[in-house]
């Protein structure tokens, strides 16, 4: 009996680790943020895209109105796919929506604007992405849903019509 | 007075170099540790992407705002969770990593002892 407990125990143990890195090995090594947050809208300093003012997050956003603040920028080739959505968005006139243009040329960002339409209630520039991080952001293009003050949900990559119906189901 | 004047000059520099090195080795000791989340398997000190570069000067700012190196890493992973960390602390996440080693440790000890230790 005492012999027999080395080799099952052996086999238990290489059993057990195959099971464990087989599962690893399925899984995505590709990290992902918790879309659906709850957090706080980051204060921060920032300037207007057209008039150059400065204006203090804190007190922008009123908490009886819904926004998306979405990060864009004329380099960020996704964000030409999604720009049809947010014109889109802009119609419905339920939610208002701030560009935060991310580490761009603003001569370009203009004509990005001029040629394919403004969406935005008002912009917001970050020059050296900066207030990006403040938002917890990845990258270009991100947007965030802010529903009473606070951060409920945002979309990493380009929004689509599935996002979109669910930005609309939430601002219902 | 020209001699006393270098020396003056010399030794008034002499801090704020001290100090600027200091501000530098604080700044990599941190960069070395936040993880560079769109180039994973870098840190952001190694990395030269946007988003790591961004970091790098917002680390900058709060070093000079006069935040210590642990709120520096809260302030970074109540923005994007400890994942950003290369050397979490313990929570209820991570703490079967801390404990594991000790707990098999411990274990192994008692078997040595048990074996061997005690038939001498």
């Amino acid at each position: 009996m005492k012999k027999k407990i080395l080799p099952i125990s052996i086999i238990l143990i290489f059993g057990l680790i195959f099971i464990v890195f087989y599962k690893g090995l399925q899984d995505s090594n590709i990290y992902t943020p918790d879309a659906n947050i709850k957090n706080d809208i980051p204060i921060f300093n920032t300037k207007d895209f057209y008039s150059d003012e400065t204006i203090n997050s804190f007190g922008f956003f009123k908490v009886d109105k819904n926004y998306l603040l979405n990060i864009w920028s004329s380099w960020c080739v996704p964000c030409r796919q999604e720009h049809k959505f947010l014109m889109v968005l802009n119609e419905e006139n339920k939610i208002n929506l701030i560009g935060l243009n991310y580490k761009d040329n603003k001569k370009k960002a203009k004509k990005f604007l001029d040629e394919l339409g403004n969406p935005y209630n008002k912009v917001f520039v970050d020059l050296d992405g900066t207030i990006a991080i403040e938002w917890g952001a990845y990258g270009v293009p991100e947007s965030y849903l802010i529903l009473n003050n606070k951060i409920v949900k945002k979309y990493i990559g380009p929004l689509n019509q599935k996002s979109i119906d669910e930005i609309k189901l939430f601002i219902k | 007075m020209k001699f006393l004047n270098i020396i003056l000059i010399v030794f008034l520099f002499f801090p704020v170099c001290y100090s600027k090195a200091e501000e530098q080795d604080k700044r990599n000791k941190i960069t070395k540790n936040l993880r560079c989340l769109v180039c994973q398997g870098q840190s952001v000190y190694d990395s030269d992407s946007e988003f790591a570069n961004s970091l790098k000067i917002l680390v900058d700012e709060k070093i000079k705002e006069g935040f210590s190196e642990k709120q520096i890493y809260d302030y970074f992973k109540e923005k994007y969770g400890d994942w950003i960390l290369y050397d979490p602390g313990i929570n209820k996440n991570t703490y079967v990593l801390w404990l594991l080693p000790l707990l098999i440790f411990l274990i192994g000890g008692a078997i040595i002892y048990k074996k061997f230790i005690k038939k001498i």
